[in-house]
Order: structure tokens, then C-alpha cells, then sequence
């Protein structure tokens, strides 16, 4: 089985779109948004939810107020400005900034710190017309992201191998850090797509800088590539030098968004030319991954 | 006043937002922009500002003097992000895991673990005009932005108005950085993906108890941004500005150019945004 995932390091580039683009061409695949954060890939393929899990990581501190005597030794050793006292001398966990690294539970000389595992998402395996897939939500104004991704992509994994299936393909976040780390190692292939901006090629280089570090080959699709033909133009040169293939220039379209608006993939909702080479651009892809 | 820009949804416009909303004031009021999308820093392609100073920001880790080493497994113990192990005779130290929050090190009854710094990035500071200018970058390969984030915040001038540049999303990045504002403005476009992402981004800043307003990117004519309004509308959030959906906007972004530069009479509109903001942030 193969994994396929799809970044940008900017966001806003079309990774979803592109991504059910993808789902709808494929024929034996697993799907996965491992955009936890911000998961839009189901607005697209309209899952029909088969199993709901509930994710728990991390924890937090609370503290009993009753038992609190205010002696202040866990103040100091807060790293994460996380623990609040008040005109009292009563203390309060800021949940917002608690790590949840127990510090304080551990020098409370009388017990009044309570370390607690909340509920921080959910995971579902649905079904789709294109293949199962698996999805998630972070729970608001949580932490943890990389480990739910993770979650994700095990249980895509163990599906594609229950049944069968040849690739797995992966919408992923923006940006370098935890969640597009874990979205990222050990996989077959990034597809990074990027538009012909300032922003959008250096988050590129960022994110390509990042796939080199753990060593997983990329390929480069430039989107809206019309937009700025010189930058474009600059994109691909640059690829060129990275012997990165760009295996897609789909063109500036207004009726993109309005095929997201009618929450269908764009290759079902379009016959047009930037239809056809988001087609032609899943062929090439598929040749880099056999 | 501190003021951020988050969005949920990535590449909905909260970068041209606040560098427009920055530009526009700094005629009149002294300003501080930060850049707090440690992960991908954009604002200064478009303030091109001129960076005078870098600075290393570190943060700290575990070794072991083996010399005192008992290997008798306590730090391990405390460690809550399992960045500790003691294996016959060693501790491994996987630092990556580390979020430096000094248990080790404080529990150790041989004091035998000392903190050392790891980099993760740089803080560059400056100036765009007359704006005070400040942006973090992770290095690439670190997974830990809240950090960094930290690092710029630690740098706010209370003395201006704070513009914060958040990352997407709506996790831990993200509450570093919208965390004690006293207003936030939520970037939206009017799709379902926009809507889906304001949606949580809202709860966001609803469960920090941080006031906010919207302001709908890309908007386009008639009733297409209907989706969005119907949602502020039944959440009482206030639509604060619209910007329309325009190539002409999208080919002066790719040239690296504001909206001011392109569109001078956007200026008014971003002062009448921040006059707004003023009302109902007090």
C-alpha cells in the first residue's frame, strides 16, 4: 500500500480541493483528512459516518480549592505561566496555557492538584462513494493535534490492509509543525501545491525543506498559475534545481469555488481544461508512486 | 489595545488583513505588528520591513550527568511526554518530546539533570515604516511553535497597538497567539469551507472569552455571502468589513503589493474597521 499525502505549508491553496479531486479519480483507495485542526475534505465527499471514536490526550491541571492552602510552591515551578493566583492567594489553572506536565501535582505537599484527561476530539470512519474514510475533529481550543493525525492514519492504514486496498491518500494541514510533521513521516509522497505568490513559494521551500528532512520524496503542483505568470515561471525553475517533477498548473477558475459551494469534487463538477489537468496531474502522480 | 488576526481556514486573507489594517493606522497611531505564524511568516513579504536584529530563541532539555546517575528511573516517571527513558545503565533523552517544563530536573534526587538549551527558531525584529515589526520563524523540522510564539509575545509593546498575525487552524498555535487580545477579527470566505472553519474559530475565541468580529474575504455579489452572514447573524457576531472577490486583488497579492498600494481608497475602509473595532472592544 502506498501513501500519498497533500501539503502546502500556505494555507489556502487548494490542498482540500485537489484532494477530493483525487478521491473521486481513484479507484481502490483509502481517504483520510488528516487536517484535524480544520478538516474540510468532508465537505466534499459527504461521508455517511460508520463508527465514532472518542479521542483522549493529555492532561491538565486542576486544583481543588478546598484543599488548597495557598502556600504558593507550585507558583514558581509553573513554566507555562499556566498557574493564576488570586488577591487571596488562592491559585487557579489557566487551562488555556496548562501543558498539562504535572509539575505542580507533583510538589503539591497537600494533594490539592488533580491531573485530569479531557476529551479532546473525535475520529469517525465513514463511508464515501469514492472509499472509506477516516476523519476527525479536534476538540475546540485543543492541544495534541500530531497524535490525532496519528490516530487517523493508523486506522486508515489498518483499513487499507483489511481490505485490500493499493493507496492512501491524505489531505493534509498547513504549516511545518506537530500535526503536518505527523502527516508527513513515512509516507510515499508529499504533493505540495503552491500558488504563484511571494507567501506561497517560500511556505513551499519551507515545506519542501521539511519533506527533505525526513527524507519523503515531492512532487509540485502550482495552482491559479496564471495569476503571475513570472512567479510561476520562478516556481518551476526551482523545482528544476531540486529535481522536484511538477506534475500539475491548473489556472485560475472561478468555478472552483463554486464547486466547493455545491460541495462537489471539481473533476465531477467541471469538464473544462483545468479540470482535465488536475486528471492529467493524478495519472502522473500515480506513474511517480508505482 | 491588542488586536489579532486568526481565521481557522488557512489562506482566507488574515496576512493582507492585518498588514492592511497596520499600514492604514501607522499614519496615526504607533503600532506594533506580530508576526505569529512562527510556522510560515508572510507578513513581511508585503511591510518589507528592515530587520535589525535576530535572536536565537532556545528552548530547554534534560541531560544527564552520568556521573551522578543512579539510573533509578525518577525522571522518567515524572516525565508526562515520555521524552525520558532509563534503560539499563542509560536515560535516553528524546528531546523532540520535551516541552522543557523542568520536572526532570526539579525531581531528580541526585541532581543529576541539568537543562540545556535546544534551539527552535529565531525572533527577527525591526522596522516597516513606523511601525515596530517583530516575526518568529521555527526552524524546519521542529514540531513545537507554541514556544516560539511565546518568544514574540514575550516582546509586546503594551505602549501600542499590538496587530498579532495568528496562524490557521484552532489548536494550541493558535491559542498562543490570540490568547489575551482584547479583540479578534476572524478572516472568513464565503464557502462552505470558510463557513465550517469560522465556525470553530468562533467557538475559539467564545471559550476564551475574546470578543470578535468578522470580516468576509472574497465576498462576492448578491447573495453569495449569505452563508456567512446567516451565521454571524444567528451568533451575534458582527460582519465587520467585506473585501470582494477580485482578481485584480489576487494579481497585486502575487506582486507582493497591499491592497492600499493597489486600491488607495481601501485605506478609509481599514480606518473605519479599526474605529469599529474600538466601539465594541470597549
Amino acid at each position: 500500500m502506498k501513501q500519498v499525502v497533500v501539503i502546502s505549508g500556505k494555507g489556502g491553496t487548494g490542498k482540500t480541493v485537489i484532494s477530493a479531486c483525487f478521491a473521486a479519480l481513484s479507484r481502490n483507495a483509502v481517504l483520510a483528512d488528516v487536517d484535524v485542526d480544520a478538516s474540510n475534505l468532508h465537505l466534499l465527499l459527504h461521508p455517511e459516518i460508520q463508527e465514532r471514536h472518542v479521542f483522549k490526550s493529555g492532561q491538565k491541571a486542576r486544583i481543588d480549592a478546598e484543599k488548597c492552602t495557598g502556600c504558593g510552591l507550585c507558583l514558581p515551578v509553573c513554566r507555562f505561566d499556566a498557574l493564576v493566583e488570586d488577591d487571596m492567594g488562592r491559585v487557579s489553572v489557566d487551562s488555556f496555557s496548562c501543558e498539562g506536565c504535572g509539575v505542580c501535582f507533583l510538589v503539591c505537599p497537600v494533594q490539592a492538584v488533580e491531573m485530569e484527561i479531557p476529551i479532546s476530539g473525535e475520529w469517525y470512519v465513514s463511508k464515501t462513494k469514492y472509499g472509506p474514510f477516516v476523519h476527525a475533529r479536534l476538540g475546540i481550543a485543543e492541544e495534541n493535534s500530531g497524535k490525532l493525525v496519528t490516530e487517523v492514519r493508523k486506522k486508515a492504514k489498518e483499513i487499507a490492509e483489511r481490505e485490500g486496498r493499493d493507496l492512501l491518500i491524505m489531505d493534509g494541514s498547513p504549516g511545518i509543525g506537530c500535526p503536518v510533521i505527523a502527516s508527513l513521516t513515512g509516507t510515499d509522497l508529499a504533493l505540495v501545491v503552491t500558488e504563484p505568490t511571494p507567501s506561497g513559494r517560500h511556505d513551499m521551500e519551507r515545506t519542501v525543506e521539511l519533506a527533505n528532512h525526513f527524507k519523503i520524496p515531492t512532487a509540485c503542483c502550482i495552482n491559479k498559475y496564471d495569476l503571475n505568470h513570472n512567479n510561476s515561471d520562478g516556481i518551476e525553475r526551482w523545482c528544476r534545481t531540486q529535481s522536484i517533477p511538477v506534475v500539475g498548473k491548473i489556472a485560475f477558475d472561478p468555478a472552483v469555488m463554486e464547486s466547493v459551494v455545491r460541495g462537489i469534487p471539481y473533476v465531477e463538477y467541471a469538464k473544462n481544461s483545468s479540470a482535465q489537468e488536475i486528471r492529467d496531474m493524478w495519472l502522473s502522480l500515480s506513474n511517480l508512486l508505482t | 489595545m491588542i488586536l489579532s488576526v486568526a481565521s481557522g481556514k488557512g489562506g482566507t486573507g488574515k496576512t493582507t488583513v492585518a498588514v492592511n489594517l497596520a499600514l492604514a493606522l501607522q499614519v496615526d497611531h504607533p503600532v506594533q505588528f506580530l508576526d505569529c505564524d512562527v510556522e510560515e511568516p508572510n507578513a513581511h513579504f508585503f511591510l518589507k520591513p528592515q530587520i535589525v536584529e535576530s535572536r536565537d530563541v532556545f528552548t530547554l532539555i534534560p541531560e544527564i550527568d552520568e556521573s551522578r546517575c543512579t539510573y533509578c528511573g525518577k525522571c522518567a516517571q515524572v516525565c508526562a511526554y515520555h521524552a525520558l527513558a532509563v534503560v539499563k545503565g542509560t536515560v535516553l533523552v528524546f528531546s523532540e518530546l520535551c516541552h522543557g517544563c523542568g520536572a526532570c530536573s526539579l525531581l531528580c534526587p541526585e541532581k543529576a539533570v541539568r537543562e540545556v538549551g535546544k534551539r527552535i527558531g529565531v525572533v527577527e525584529s525591526g522596522r516597516a515604516g513606523e511601525m515596530a515589526f517583530l516575526q518568529g520563524r521555527l526552524d524546519i523540522g521542529q514540531a513545537m511553535s507554541p514556544p516560539m510564539i511565546r518568544a514574540v509575545k514575550r516582546r509586546l509593546d503594551p505602549g501600542r497597538t499590538v496587530i498579532i498575525d495568528a496562524p490557521p487552524g484552532t489548536s494550541c498555535p493558535v491559542i498562543e497567539s490570540v490568547k489575551r487580545s482584547d479583540f479578534c477579527l476572524l478572516v472568513t470566505e464565503p464557502t462552505p469551507f470558510g463557513l465550517h472553519d469560522l465556525a470553530l474559530a468562533a467557538a475559539t475565541a467564545a471559550e476564551m472569552k475574546i470578543p470578535c468580529g468578522v470580516v468576509i474575504n472574497r465576498a462576492s455579489l448578491g447573495n453569495g455571502d449569505r452563508i456567512i452572514r446567516d451565521f454571524c447573524a444567528a451568533e451575534d457576531i458582527p460582519v465587520m468589513m467585506t473585501i470582494p472577490f477580485d482578481r485584480k486583488i489576487a494579481e497585486a497579492y502575487s506582486r507582493g503589493q497591499t491592497i492600499l498600494e493597489a486600491f488607495p481608497v481601501y485605506r478609509e475602509k481599514f480606518l473605519e474597521l479599526f474605529e469599529r473595532i474600538g466601539t465594541i472592544g470597549s
